[in-house]
């Protein structure tokens, strides 16, 4: 067993998983085990949208990743180097706002480039550059309270651009945004994806979301996530969300989800009864 | 005042005049915020103050126990001839010589201040950095915080013969006092407020690539400061009291030897008189503090304004 997961991969590869797993709080009464098994190997400039039910790991797979957290099994590679601890080459973009609130809009979106002692010239051309990218300009001088949801996590987005990561590890990032705002993000997201050359890791609910953007769709199963099935979208860009193509990826996807949605209540329900 | 602006800058500076108009308004707004907020303190202190005065209208307080502000506050010439007394002996002058009762007054008043307002400084310098120290180094966390955790329940009058041992009589002994009685809680604050700072912050850090160094002096300093003028604030009120303590035992003059000096020559005019003015300069302080507060947190949303309309 051990020997098929010997590293086989190209040291090219973006992120490589071998065998990975996560048990939080491993050894004590609450331990919990939120990822088993997952093999993935992610090339570089590839856009991955990962999907599966609320709990499943998908979360904690980005932590992982990010080198923020340490797999319990298992091994992760990104362009040849172990993944040990973060690094600014692999940006994360968290689920809930995590703007500095002392700080203003500019000085969030420079803060990588404050550790590395760059100048305030620097960084401040910097954070208007990567703000005019998120179509927020207006804003640089603001403090985070002053925005809306939507326009924080686009600054959590340009403060994540300006350190030019990789890879790139977002987290639901447009999930507190309305349909129409989504959708602008997604187009500006995938304009962003094309320049920067960087490997998206990108976690969603929304089925629609992910046939807008991804190469390939990674589908969890209910918790201890594991991978389901690996869904690669081979629709030419810019796409057509209307097609019927289009459509019938939506299906498959919707299906494929919905088993693991019920198991994943299933067990909760079942959790709850024996508690 | 607006034509002569709307003549001398004419079209365009139109548009530009309104939000200075904006501006000048809510500035006058503040104002009238500020001037409220008086009235209202006013107001408090004035009902108190009637309260009191109908008792001893009535002949429910007896005058010489419980002698109402016009009669404390009335004889502040007398009055002032008990402060400063400490000096007074010192230097062999009569009750009647210099300094002033106003003077007298305000050199005791000065006293007390200096060594409540050391005391919170240093309390606070200190604590706050042996806090992200615990935090900081394991070692010293296993080291320091045992001991911390163990002194911080002794109340400060156990301190006092300690402070008398170590630094005799003068300021010395009453500002260790201060300190002494702030420091173990404001320790222990301070490493509660800094286990509370989200880990998502700490996250964004060290994803790009911060030191542990920088993550202290960036994210969690900043994170803690809101929590740790609230702790100063409530601690301010421990300084005022531990003072009193501290000069009232022959640690020196001040505020609190008046008092003791009042309740030997059972004089309650005067310990109603020292009681308002130590009110008067509590108030003060907690006042600069919110100000301080309110200067240095200007990024914290204000949920008082929230609750007030509810
Ligand atoms: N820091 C933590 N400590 C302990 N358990 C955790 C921690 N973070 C997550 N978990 C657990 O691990 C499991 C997976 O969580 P995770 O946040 O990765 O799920 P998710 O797939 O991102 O869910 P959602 O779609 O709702 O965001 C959950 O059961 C959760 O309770
Ligand atoms: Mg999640």
């Amino acid at each position: 067993m051990s020997s098929d997961r010997a590293p086989t991969f190209s040291s090219k590869d973006a992120v490589v998983c071998r065998g990975v797993g996560k048990i939080w709080a491993a050894g004590t009464k609450r331990a919990h085990e939120a990822l088993r098994d997952i093999d993935l190997d992610i090339q570089p400039g590839e856009f991955v949208v990962f999907i599966g039910p609320s709990g499943c790991g998908k979360s904690t797979l980005l932590y992982l990743i990010s080198g923020l957290e340490d797999a319990t099994e298992g091994q992760i590679w990104s362009f040849s180097d172990k993944v040990e601890t973060p690094s600014p080459d692999r940006s994360l973009i968290f689920q809930e706002t995590s703007l500095f609130p002392w700080l203003t809009v500019w000085q969030n979106v420079s803060f990588g480039l404050a550790i590395r002692g760059a100048s305030q010239a620097e960084r401040r051309a910097v954070a208007a550059e990567a703000l005019q990218r998120v179509g927020l300009s207006a804003a640089i001088d603001k403090r985070p309270d002053e925005l809306s949801g939507g326009m924080r996590q686009r600054v959590a987005v340009a403060r994540a651009l300006a350190m030019r990561p990789k890879v790139l590890l977002m987290d639901e990032p447009f999930a507190a945004l309305d349909v129409q705002t989504r959708a602008r993000m997604q187009d500006f997201l995938l304009d962003v994806w094309r320049d920067s050359g960087a490997s998206v890791l990108f976690v969603t609910h929304h089925i629609d979301e992910a046939v807008a953007l991804a190469d390939r769709v990674v589908v969890f199963t209910a918790r201890p996530g594991r991978i389901k099935t690996v869904f690669p979208i081979v629709l030419p860009r810019p796409r057509n969300l209307f097609s019927r193509e289009a459509e019938a990826i939506r299906i498959q996807l919707t299906e494929l989800l919905r088993d693991e949605v019920d198991r994943a209540f299933a067990e909760q329900e079942a959790l709850a009864a024996t508690a | 005042m607006t034509v002569v602006a709307r003549d001398g800058d004419a079209g365009a500076a139109a548009g530009a005049s309104r939000p200075a108009a904006v501006t000048r308004l809510f500035a006058s707004m503040a104002g009238l915020d500020t001037l409220s907020k008086i009235w209202w303190t006013c107001l408090s202190i004035g009902l108190f103050a009637g309260i009191w005065e109908l008792c001893w209208a009535f002949g429910w307080a007896d005058p010489k126990l419980l002698p109402p502000p016009h009669i404390f506050l009335g004889n502040i010439a007398e009055q002032g001839k008990f402060f400063n007394t400490a000096t007074r002996w010192q230097v062999g002058q009569s009750m009647n010589a210099a300094p002033s009762a106003f003077e007298s007054v305000m050199i005791t008043v000065g006293a007390t201040t200096m060594r409540v307002f050391a005391g919170l400084v240093i309390a606070s310098v200190l604590a706050i950095s042996i806090g992200v120290m615990v935090r900081y180094w394991h070692v010293f966390d296993r080291l320091v915080l045992p001991t911390i955790t163990l002194l911080s329940p002794v109340s400060p009058i156990a301190w006092l013969p300690v402070a008398i041992f170590m630094f005799g009589i003068g300021n010395a002994p009453a500002i260790f006092m201060v300190v002494v009685a702030l420091f173990f809680h404001m320790v222990l604050a301070t490493i509660s407020q800094i286990d509370n700072v989200s880990p998502n912050l700490i996250n964004v850090a060290r994803t790009m690539g911060a030191t542990k160094r920088q993550i202290y002096a960036r994210v969690i300093v900043p994170a803690i400061l809101p929590g740790m003028l609230a702790v100063l604030r409530l601690n301010l009120f421990g300084a005022w009291m531990v003072v009193l303590i501290a000069e009232s035992t022959g640690v020196g003059y001040g505020m609190g030897q008046v008092i003791m000096l009042a309740r030997n020559t059972f004089n309650p005019s005067l310990v109603f008189f020292t009681i308002a003015v130590i009110g008067v300069l509590g108030f003060t302080f907690d006042w600069l503090l919110r100000l301080a507060q309110r200067r240095i947190l200007y990024w914290l949303p204000d949920t008082k304004e929230k609750l007030r309309v509810l």
